[in-house]
C-alpha cells in the first residue's frame, strides 16, 4: 500500500518539502553559534530554496501529468504516509492518525507561494539582519516558521494540519519577540500566541465534533461523508441534522481561522506582530501564518458548502474586519503599522471571498496579496534600513531621489493594492467583489450586494491610506536628517523586491474576469487548477454587461482613492487633513477613532484582561489560601487542636484534678441514671383482652407514683366498680399500674393515664390510641 | 511465568543500594552520590528488561510472581504489570537516575541518608506500581509516603515542617479510608467464597451491593484524589512542591502524583464499578473545576515553584477527566499525559532548581532577561515549556488531546454532558498557554537589569546531562507516541470492557462476577443494567396487594371490621 514513487532516501518527497527547512532550523538553532554566518545564511536560504525547488517539481512534474490525465473525475494528490501518529480505541471504533502529507492543486499553489516568497525573504534577511549578534537564531526561526507553515498546508489531516498550526503560533512568539529585551515587544509575542491559542481552542473542538459526526478527520474522508452524506445524516436524528451541525463545527473551525488569520474579534495580535524584525513581518503577513486561516477554510471549503449559515458568518466577519481595519489604518503614522491594518483588511477579503463561496478568488487574492504584502513589507524594510531604523513616516518624504528601485517597485505594489490594472490585485480583488455581487447562497437575498458595498468602501479606503503611505515616504521634499541621508539598500534586498514586483505585475493573469469573449481555459488557469481540490469553483453568474460595470466601478475606485490621498498628501503632510481633524472640527472623534483604533486593546484590557487578573488573585489569595486552606483545612486541624488541649488541660498528672473530676463525673452518673424517660404506658394483647401497664420511667422516678385511669374515654378518672359516685380519695378511683380489661371496653377515642409523682407534685397525664396488630382480633373485639 | 524474576529485581536493587549506602562512611558524600547514582541507573537498566519481556499484545498481567506471604491474612507477595503499569514503571526509573544527578549539588548535608531514602522511595513506588495484592500495595503506599516525608522535612525550604506534616496527614488521612473499604472487601470475598484473600484479581471478581460499592468507592476515591490531587483537595501540594528540595519535587510531581489515577485504574473503577458510576459527574465536575481553577490561580503567582505546582493541579485534572470518560481514547489519553506531564513537569522543576541553586530565589520578579545570560538553558527550557503547554509534536499534546478526545466521545451514562466538559476542559489549553508564557517571559524575556543575573554560568556539562534526557523523551513521545500507545491498547481495551461487564451485574448480595444470586424476575438477568433492588420491591408490593384481597374476601363474610383506634371516627 506505502507508494515507494516520488521518494528521495526512503522519504516521500512531499514530506521532503517540509523537512528540508525543518533540517535547516535543526542545523541552524544546534549548531548555529559554532557556524559562520556565511554558512549559516547559506544553509538557510538553501533549505527553503531546495524546498521550493522539490515543490516545483513536484507540482509541475508528476502533479502536472495527474491534472492533464485526469477527467474531472478522482483526486489529482501525491499523498504519502509517514507513519501512524496516533491509534487508539479497539478495532471497531479506532481513532487513527497517520502522520500523512498531501500535495493537491490547492496545497500545491500554498507551498509554491511560502516557499517561493519563503526563499526571497530569507535572501533579503540575508541582507537585513546583517548586524544582528543572533544570527543563527534568527535564521534557525525562520527555516521553523516556514517548515511549520508548511505542514500546515501539506497536512493530510487536520491534526496534521494542527501540528503546523500552532507550529506557526509557536514560532510567531519566538520571532515577533525576537529582540526581547524590549519587554513590550516579548509581550507582543506572547500576545500573539495567547490569541492564537484562542481559535486554536475552537479548532480543537471543531476537530473532536467533526469526527464525532463523520468518524474521520482525513480530508478526503470528510469530504466523502460531506458530498455524499449530506442529505442522508440530515435525516438522521441522532445527529440533530448534520446541516446544523456542520454549522457548529464549521464556525468554531473558523474562530480558529480569526485567530490564525487575523479577523475580527482575534486580529488584535496582528498590528503588534510588527516588534518582529522587518522579514519576519513580511513573513507572516505573506507567506505564512495568517494565510493559514484562509488556507483551512477553503481546504475545507465542502464543509463549509454545507452551511449557509457558516458562510454568511464567515462573509459577514471578513467585511467587517475589512472595514474596521481600513479604517484603523487612516491616521497611523508608522510604516509597519499601517501595513498591518491593511492585511488585516485585504485578509477580511479572501474571507468574504471564501464566505461567498468563490474560493477560487480567495486563494487567487491570498497568492496576489502574498506576492504585493511581501514586496511592501520588505520595501518598508530597505526605507527603514535607509532611514537609520525608523519607521515613522511623519519623518520620511522625498526618499524617491534616495532609494530608486525601492521606489520604483514600491509604486507598483501600490497599485497593485489599490486594484490598478494591469496589477495582480486589480483581477484578484475584482473577483472578489464579482463574487460578492453574484453570490446567490440559499437565503441570502441581496446580501450579496450589501457586501459588494461595504467592500468597495473598504477597497477605497484601501487605496487611500496605501497611497497616502506612499505620498508621504516617497514624494514632496525630506522631513528629517534621516531622509536627506537615505540610502538604497544592499542587492540581496533589492533582488528580492524587484522579483516580487514582477510577479506582481504578471500573477493576475492567471485568472482573467470571468467574461464570455475570454472563456478560454488557458485565461482561467487557476480556477481550473483548483478545481479538484475545491468544492464546486464558482462560475461567474454575473452577466457581461454586469462584469464590465463591476471592473469599471473598481477601477474607479482605486482611482478615486489614490486622487484623494494626491490631493491631500501629494506633497507631504496635509495641512487641510490637519486641520479638519483638529479638536473641536468634525472629524475630529473620527481622527481619534482611527489613531487610536478603536480603542479596541483598551476594551479587550478592561472587559477581559483585567477581570482575568483579577479572578486569578481572588481564587489564589480568598477561595484558595483563605477558604480552602484557612477555613476548611485549617479548620480541621483546629477542632483537632482544640480537642487535644482540652485532653492536656484535664490529664495533667495532679491527683486533686483527677478526684475531682472522679466526683463530678460519679454525680453526673447518678443524675442521668435517675432521670428516667418520660412517663406513659404501654399496652399488648393478651388472651384476656389488653394488658395496660403504667410506666412512670425508670430508675428512682417511678418510685411512690400513684395512678388514675380513663379507659371509657369520657375525660375522668374512673372509679372502681361500686366506689361512690363523688368519692374523690384515692382508692375509689382505679389506680392499677397493671390491669387488663376486656378489648371491647375500651374508647376508641384513646386510653388516658394520670401519673402522680410522689410529694405532691403535679399529676402527668398521658393519652393514647389502642390499635390492634391482628385485624381479625380487632374485628372480632369490635364486633361485640 | 517468563521474566518473572525482573520485577523483584527491581525491587531488590533499590533496597540493596538503600542497605548498601548506610554501610558507608557518613561523610563520603562523593561515594554515596555514586552509589545513588548507580543504583539508579541499574535499576533503569533492568527496568528496560521488563519491556523486553513484555508482549504488547495481551491485555492481563504479565511477568507474574506470587508468592504466599502472609498466610493466616491471605496476603500474598504478587507483582506484575500490564500496558497501564508498565510505562509508568519505567518513567519512575527513568526520572530516578535523573533526578539524582540533578541532586548533586543541591543537597550537600545527610547526603548519605537523602540517598538512602530516594532509593527506599524507588522501592515504594515501583512496589505500588507493580503490586497485584492489595494489602501489599497498601503496604508500598505507605513506605513511599514516608521517604517523602523525610526528604520534604530534612532538606527542604523555611517552612518545611509544615509542609511534610500537612503531606503526611492529608494523605494518611486518605489511605485511612482506604484501608477500611479494604478490610470490607476482604471481609465481603472471605463470607461469600470462604476464602480468605487479599489477591487483586480475586477480589476484582467480586461483585458487592450497590450502596455498599457507592461507599467503598467513595473511600478510595479520596485517598486517590487527594494524591492527584483533585480540587479541592489539593493545597498540600503548592506548600510540598515549594518547600521540598528539587529532588523530592521532581519525583512528587513527576511520579507520585500518578498514584492518584494508577489508583482509580487499578483499584477504585475495577473493583466498584457501580460506585464509579455513581460518583463520575461529581468527579468529571471537579476534574474540570481543577483545569481551570488550577490554570488561574498558577497566573496568579510570583513564585516559579508555585506556579508549576498549581499546573499540576490543572494537568492532572485532564488525566482525571479522560479516565472517567470510560473509553479507550481518554484512558490512553489519561495514561499518556501522566507520563509526559512526569517528563515537563519534571523537567520544569529541575530547570527552576537550576536556578534557584544560582540565585537562590524562586521569585519571578527576581528574574528577567536571562536568556541572554543563559541561551542553552533557555532554549531547553522553553523546549520543556512547550511540550507542558501541549504544543503539537511534543508529549503534552498527545495525551490532552487524547483525554480531551475521550471525553467529548464518551458515552452519556459514563460521564453525563461529555461535550460540555470537554469544552470547559478545552480552555485548560488557552489558560496552559497564559501562564507558562507569562512565566516563560518573566524568567527569560526583557532586560536583563538584575546585577545578579549578569554572572550567571549557563548549563554545566551535568545540568545538560540532566536535561537532555528529557527534552528527547518530550520530542519523541510528541513525535512517535503510537508505540507506547500500540502496548497499553489491549490492556486499556479490556479495562474498559470489564468495567461494562461488572457494571451490568445485578445489584443484590455480594457475589462473584458472573454468578449472581438468581432472581425471580428473568428481566433482572436480561436487561442490561436492570436494578435487582427495584425488582424486589416490585415483588414485594405485588406480594401486598395479594394480602389486601385475601384480606377483603374474608372480611366479606364477616362482620365489617371496627378498628379500635383513635381519630378513626
Amino acid at each position: 500500500m506505502t507508494d515507494t514513487s516520488l521518494q528521495f532516501a526512503g522519504i516521500p518527497l512531499v514530506a521532503w518539502v517540509a523537512a528540508l527547512p525543518l533540517l535547516g532550523a535543526f542545523i541552524n538553532l544546534l549548531f548555529g553559534r559554532a557556524l559562520s554566518r556565511n554558512a549559516v545564511h547559506v544553509i538557510a536560504v538553501a533549505s527553503v530554496a531546495a524546498a521550493f525547488g522539490v515543490a516545483a517539481y513536484l507540482v509541475f512534474g508528476p502533479l502536472l501529468t495527474q491534472f492533464r490525465g485526469h477527467e474531472g473525475e478522482g483526486p489529482v494528490e501525491i499523498s504519502r504516509t509517514l507513519w501512524t501518529w496516533i491509534e487508539v480505541g479497539p478495532a471497531d471504533s479506532v481513532f487513527k492518525v497517520d502522520l500523512a502529507f498531501r500535495l493537491d492543486t490547492l496545497s500545491g499553489v500554498m507551498v509554491l507561494i511560502i516557499t517561493g516568497v519563503g526563499t526571497l525573504i530569507h535572501l533579503y534577511s540575508t541582507g537585513y539582519m546583517s548586524e544582528e549578534p543572533r544570527y543563527a537564531a534568527y535564521f534557525g526561526y525562520l527555516n521553523l516558521f516556514t517548515g511549520a507553515m508548511l505542514i500546515l498546508v501539506l497536512g493530510a489531516n487536520l491534526p496534521v494540519m494542527f501540528i503546523g498550526w500552532e507550529g506557526v503560533g509557536l514560532c510567531s512568539f519566538l520571532l515577533i519577540g525576537f529582540w526581547f529585551e524590549n519587554e513590550s515587544y516579548a509581550t507582543a509575542g506572547r500576545k500573539a500566541f495567547v490569541v492564537n491559542r484562542i481559535g486554536d481552542f475552537a479548532f480543537l473542538l471543531g476537530m473532536f465534533l467533526l469526527w464525532w459526526v463523520t468518524k474521520s478527520l482525513d480530508f478526503n474522508d470528510i469530504r466523502e461523508v460531506a458530498q455524499q452524506g449530506s442529505s442522508q445524516l440530515t435525516s438522521d436524528p441522532h445527529f440533530m441534522g448534520f446541516d446544523r451541525w456542520a454549522t457548529i463545527i464549521c464556525v468554531l473551525l473558523f474562530i480558529g481561522a480569526c485567530g490564525k488569520s487575523a479577523q475580527v474579534p482575534l486580529y488584535v495580535w496582528l498590528p503588534d506582530a510588527m516588534a518582529g524584525p522587518t522579514p519576519v513581518s513580511a513573513l507572516i503577513h505573506a507567506a505564512t501564518m495568517v494565510t493559514a486561516g484562509v488556507y483551512m477554510v477553503c481546504r475545507l471549503s465542502f464543509l463549509f458548502s454545507l452551511s449557509t449559515t457558516a458562510m454568511l458568518i464567515v462573509a459577514t466577519v471578513g467585511t467587517i474586519t475589512a472595514l474596521a481595519a481600513a479604517f484603523m489604518a487612516f491616521a497611523q503614522t508608522d510604516l509597519k503599522k499601517v501595513l498591518a491594518y491593511s492585511t488585516v483588511s485585504q485578509l477580511g477579503f479572501m474571507f468574504v471571498a471564501a464566505g461567498t463561496g468563490n474560493w477560487v478568488a480567495a486563494i487567487f487574492h491570498l497568492g496576489t496579496h502574498a506576492f504585493f504584502k511581501a514586496g511592501l513589507f520588505l520595501g518598508a524594510g530597505s526605507v527603514m534600513h535607509g532611514m537609520n531604523g525608523s519607521g515613522d513616516i511623519t519623518r520620511m518624504g522625498g526618499l524617491r531621489k534616495h532609494m530608486k528601485t525601492t521606489r520604483a517597485t514600491f509604486l507598483i505594489y501600490c497599485l497593485a493594492i489599490a486594484g490598478i490594472f494591469p496589477f495582480a490585485g486589480f483581477f484578484s480583488k475584482d473577483e472578489i467583489l464579482g463574487g460578492a455581487w453574484a453570490a446567490h447562497l440559499e437565503g441570502w437575498g441581496a446580501y450579496g450586494k450589501v457586501l459588494f458595498v461595504a467592500l468597495s468602501l473598504a477597497a477605497l479606503g484601501t487605496a487611500f491610506y496605501m497611497w497616502r503611505l506612499y505620498f508621504l515616504v516617497f514624494s514632496g521634499e525630506e522631513r528629517s536628517e534621516d531622509a536627506k541621508h537615505a540610502h538604497e539598500s544592499p542587492w540581496t534586498m533589492t533582488v528580492p523586491l524587484i522579483v516580487l514586483a514582477g510577479l506582481t505585475t504578471i500573477a493576475g493573469f492567471l485568472a482573467f474576469p470571468h467574461l464570455h469573449p475570454l472563456d478560454n481555459k488557458y485565461l482561467h488557469l487557476l480556477s481550473g487548477w483548483l478545481e479538484p481540490a475545491i468544492n464546486g469553483a464558482t462560475e461567474s453568474v454575473n452577466s457581461d454587461g454586469t462584469t464590465y460595470l463591476l471592473l469599471a466601478i473598481a477601477l474607479g475606485i482605486g482611482a478615486t482613492g489614490i486622487g484623494i490621498a494626491y490631493s491631500l498628501y501629494g506633497r507631504g503632510p496635509s495641512t487641510k487633513v490637519a486641520g479638519w481633524t483638529a479638536e473641536g472640527e468634525p472629524l475630529h472623534e473620527a481622527y481619534l477613532a482611527s489613531k487610536n483604533k478603536l480603542w479596541v486593546d483598551e476594551i479587550y484590557e478592561v472587559i477581559f484582561l483585567k477581570p482575568f487578573r483579577f479572578l486569578a488573585r481572588f481564587l489564589f489569595e480568598f477561595v484558595d489560601r483563605f477558604v480552602i486552606d484557612t477555613i476548611l483545612v485549617g479548620g480541621w486541624a483546629f477542632l483537632v487542636g482544640l480537642f487535644s488541649r482540652l485532653m492536656r488541660w484535664v490529664q495533667n498528672g495532679q491527683v486533686q484534678r483527677y478526684i475531682v473530676g472522679m466526683v463530678v463525673g460519679a454525680a453526673a452518673i447518678f443524675f442521668f441514671v435517675s432521670r428516667g424517660h418520660s412517663p406513659t404506658f404501654s399496652y399488648k394483647e393478651v388472651p384476656a383482652g389488653v394488658e395496660l401497664r403504667a410506666e412512670p420511667g425508670e430508675g428512682l422516678a417511678g418510685v411512690g407514683a400513684t395512678y388514675q385511669w380513663d379507659l371509657d374515654g369520657d375525660g375522668q378518672p374512673d372509679r372502681k366498680p361500686g366506689a361512690k359516685p363523688d368519692a374523690t380519695d384515692a382508692a375509689a378511683f382505679v389506680s392499677d399500674p397493671v390491669l387488663t380489661v376486656k378489648a371491647g371496653d375500651l374508647a376508641a377515642s384513646g386510653v388516658t393515664l394520670w401519673i402522680k409523682p410522689p410529694g405532691g407534685k403535679k399529676a402527668v397525664s398521658v393519652t393514647r390510641a389502642i390499635q390492634f396488630d391482628s385485624p381479625d382480633r380487632a374485628a372480632a373485639e369490635g364486633s361485640k | 511465568m517468563p521474566g518473572s524474576f525482573v520485577l523483584p529485581l527491581l525491587l531488590a536493587l533499590p533496597l540493596l543500594g538503600a542497605i548498601f549506602v548506610m554501610c558507608t562512611p557518613k561523610e563520603e558524600f562523593a561515594l554515596h552520590r555514586g552509589i545513588g547514582l548507580f543504583f539508579t541507573t541499574l535499576t533503569f537498566a533492568v527496568s528496560l528488561l521488563t519491556l523486553s519481556y513484555f508482549n504488547k499484545t495481551l491485555a492481563g498481567y504479565q511477568e507474574v510472581l506470587d508468592v504466599p506471604w502472609i498466610p493466616g491474612l491471605g496476603a500474598h507477595f504478587k507483582v506484575g504489570i500490564d500496558g497501564i503499569s508498565l510505562w509508568l514503571v519505567l518513567l519512575t526509573t527513568f526520572l530516578m537516575p535523573i533526578t539524582m544527578l540533578a541532586a548533586h549539588k543541591a543537597i550537600d548535608r545527610h547526603v548519605r541518608e537523602f540517598t538512602a531514602a530516594m532509593l527506599i522511595l524507588e522501592v515504594g513506588m515501583i512496589g505500588a506500581f507493580i503490586s497485584l495484592d492489595v494489602f501489599l500495595f497498601y503496604v508500598m503506599w505507605e513506605v513511599m509516603l514516608i521517604p517523602m516525608y523525610l526528604l520534604i522535612g530534612i532538606w527542604g525550604g523555611q517552612r518545611r515542617l509544615y509542609a511534610s506534616i500537612k503531606f503526611v496527614l492529608y494523605t494518611m488521612v486518605g489511605s485511612l479510608l482506604m484501608l477500611v473499604a479494604i478490610l470490607y472487601l476482604y471481609t465481603q470475598y472471605g463470607s461469600v467464597t470462604g476464602e480468605y484473600t487479599t489477591d487483586l484479581e480475586k477480589l476484582t471478581s467480586l461483585v458487592l451491593p450497590h450502596n455498599a460499592q457507592v461507599w467503598c468507592f467513595v473511600a478510595f476515591a479520596l485517598a486517590f484524589a487527594i494524591k492527584v490531587p483533585l480540587f479541592p483537595l489539593h493545597t498540600w501540594l503548592p506548600d510540598a512542591h515549594v518547600e521540598a528540595p528539587t529532588a523530592g519535587s521532581v519525583i512528587l510531581a513527576g511520579v507520585m502524583l500518578k498514584f492518584g489515577i494508577f489508583g482509580f485504574l487499578r483499584f477504585a473503577i475495577p473493583l466498584f464499578p457501580y460506585g464509579a458510576q455513581v460518583c463520575a459527574p461529581y468527579i468529571g465536575v471537579l476534574a474540570v473545576i481543577g483545569i481551570i481553577y488550577g490554570a488561574l490561580v498558577a497566573f496568579a503567582q510570583d513564585d516559579v515553584k508555585k506556579l508549576v505546582a498549581y499546573s499540576s493541579v490543572s494537568h492532572l485534572g485532564f488525566c482525571v477527566l479522560g479516565v472517567f470518560a470510560m473509553n479507550s481514547a481518554g484512558i490512553s489519553g489519561s495514561i499518556f499525559a501522566m507520563l509526559s506531564h512526569g517528563l515537563t513537569t519534571g523537567g520544569l522543576f529541575l530547570g527552576i532548581g537550576m536556578l534557584y541553586e544560582r540565585r537562590h530565589t524562586r521569585r519571578l520578579a527576581e528574574y528577567g532577561g536571562l536568556w541572554k545570560q543563559m541561551p542553552v538553558f533557555s532554549a531547553l527550557f522553553l523546549i520543556i515549556t512547550m511540550g507542558s503547554a501541549g504544543l503539537p509534536g511534543l508529549s503534552g499534546f498527545i495525551g490532552e488531546f487524547l483525554s480531551l478526545f475521550g471525553t467529548f466521545n464518551a458515552e452519556q451514562t459514563a460521564l453525563p454532558m461529555p461535550r460540555l466538559l470537554g469544552a470547559l476542559a478545552a480552555t485548560g489549553v488557552i489558560l496552559g498557554a497564559v501562564y507558562l508564557l507569562y512565566m516563560f517571559q518573566k524568567v527569560f524575556f526583557g532586560k536583563l537589569d538584575k546585577t545578579k543575573n549578569g554572572s550567571l554560568p549557563d548549563m554545566s556539562d551535568r545540568e545538560l546531562v540532566v536535561f537532555l534526557p528529557l527534552v528527547l523523551g518530550i520530542f519523541i513521545l510528541g513525535v512517535a507516541p503510537r508505540p507506547l500507545l500500540r502496548s497499553m491498547e489491549p490492556s486499556v481495551d479490556a479495562f474498559v470492557n470489564q468495567y461494562h461487564n461488572k457494571l451490568v451485574e445485578p445489584d443484590g448480595p455480594a457475589h462473584l462476577q458472573g454468578h449472581a444470586a438468581p432472581t425471580a424476575s428473568a428481566d433482572a438477568v436480561n436487561a442490561p443494567r436492570a436494578d435487582a433492588g427495584n425488582v424486589e420491591r416490585d415483588l414485594g408490593k405485588i406480594a401486598a396487594q395479594a394480602r389486601e384481597v385475601e384480606r377483603t374476601i374474608e372480611a366479606a363474610n364477616l362482620p365489617p371490621p371496627v378498628r379500635v383506634a383513635g381519630g378513626a371516627q
